[in-house]
């Protein structure tokens, strides 16, 4: 019989764990794509087949969904989820595309900016409807 | 023989008398000499073939009959060694484990088959390559046993469990067909690549190995794991079998839940 010693004195070295952006990322975008196949299908089922679908899209419809703050949540999310999700996927792609660090650097900016200006458009839009605006 | 340009002439002199049941077919290869070529250019040669021949066999006939100056790696040419990768129709294999059987066209229709460098390396000559940036990645990933503290007086046991969990892995021969079937390593480098992560682990995964935390954090790194794309050209490419793209994600899975 031996005693169970798991090497007291050894040096085992712990991880020093490095920037785990790629890894956050990476999880960021399965959890992000599954409730996007929820929200966008939804969105698409309630915008073009409920109810006679796309025909009955009007002001006041909007006015009337973004009266409910579950609707208004709806579409923050599916905006934040579906900007982050596809910037994210862009950048990669620029990541591996990118020849040279000034070509990476500079469409890297240009997505961020992108996708900053429309989030906040977009959060701005569902944040400050007014369904009063016609009168 | 020193300084002369091209010469038609194959190393062992004459051809050979054309055996029965022979068919023709055209192997074109890229090709680049550097004292002579600004730009790699395509050679066709119509070589007589076994269908039970290998590529290798008409690429020997090329450089042994036909043209002495074709370059190429080739070793063991029984698919053990791992030195003749290339790309053979596109796709990359070994030379010696492709039948000419397998390429033929149907019916009487004349084959013609397409022999490249492996992508993604320097070419030095014909299709021959700079394995050099291959194996600095593979020597970055620590792919030997790492232990702390005394060595044991017995040898390390491991149950028949522990080992079947880099089984695959272990078959590896470092031809480099899955890395340079890898469009993440065509494009980036810098990029690990599919068989750096594989012989990361095969020691990660070894319950023998104690350096599984240094080589996931290697792997941990921009240019590590998470720049797989999940394309599964490594995994086709494999001439061993080895279900890299599994293994990858494995890799990928102990990091996410930082247990190996």
């Amino acid at each position: 019989m031996s005693l169970a010693l798991d090497k007291p004195r050894s040096p085992r070295r712990p991880a020093a764990r490095r920037g785990n952006g790629e890894l956050y990322s990476w999880l960021f975008m399965r959890l992000s794509g599954l409730l996007l196949v929820i929200l966008v299908l939804g969105h698409l089922f309630i915008m073009n087949i409920l109810d006679g679908g796309i025909h009955r899209i009007n002001f006041g419809f909007v006015a009337g969904r973004w009266a409910s703050p579950f609707w208004q949540f709806w579409d923050l999310a599916m905006l934040w989820l579906a900007q982050i999700h596809g910037g994210n996927g862009v950048r990669t792609i620029i990541n591996d595309y990118a020849r040279k660090d000034a070509t990476r650097f500079w469409l890297k900016m240009l997505l961020y900016v992108s996708m900053v200006l429309i989030i906040a458009l977009g959060t701005f839009v569902i944040f400050t409807f007014d369904p009063n605006i016609s009168n | 023989m020193t300084a002369t340009a091209e010469t038609t002439a194959g190393s062992r002199g004459s051809q050979p008398p054309v055996p029965d049941g022979a068919v023709t077919v055209t192997v074109k290869i890229r090709r680049f000499n550097p004292e002579i070529d600004d730009e790699p250019r395509w050679d066709s040669f119509d070589i007589p073939a076994l269908p039970s021949d290998r590529v290798l066999n008409l690429l020997h006939h090329i450089k042994w009959y036909v043209d002495g100056t074709l370059t190429f790696r080739r070793s063991c040419a029984h698919g053990i060694c791992g030195s003749d990768a290339m790309r053979i129709n596109g796709v990359n294999r070994l030379a010696c484990k492709v039948l000419l059987k397998d390429l033929l066209e149907k019916g009487d229709k004349h084959t013609t088959i397409t022999i490249e460098p492996i992508k993604g390396l320097p070419v030095h000559k014909d299709l021959l390559v700079d394995m050099e940036p291959f194996f600095e990645a593979f020597r970055a990933v620590k792919p030997y046993l790492v232990t702390y503290g005394n060595e044991p007086t017995r040898e390390r046991i491991q149950s028949a469990a522990d080992r079947e969990r880099f089984d695959d892995t272990t078959k590896c021969i470092l031809c480099a067909c899955c890395t340079t079937s890898c469009p993440v390593y065509w494009t980036e480098g810098s990029y690990f690549g599919p068989a750096a992560i594989v012989n990361a682990h095969r020691f990660i995964f070894d319950s023998r190995d104690e350096g599984a935390e240094e080589r996931l954090d290697i792997l941990n790194d921009i240019d590590g794991v998470w720049r797989c794309r999940t394309t599964f050209n490594c995994t086709d490419a494999c001439p061993r079998g080895i279900q890299v793209t599994k293994a990858i994600q494995e890799v990928k899975r102990a990091l996410l839940f930082k247990r190996v």
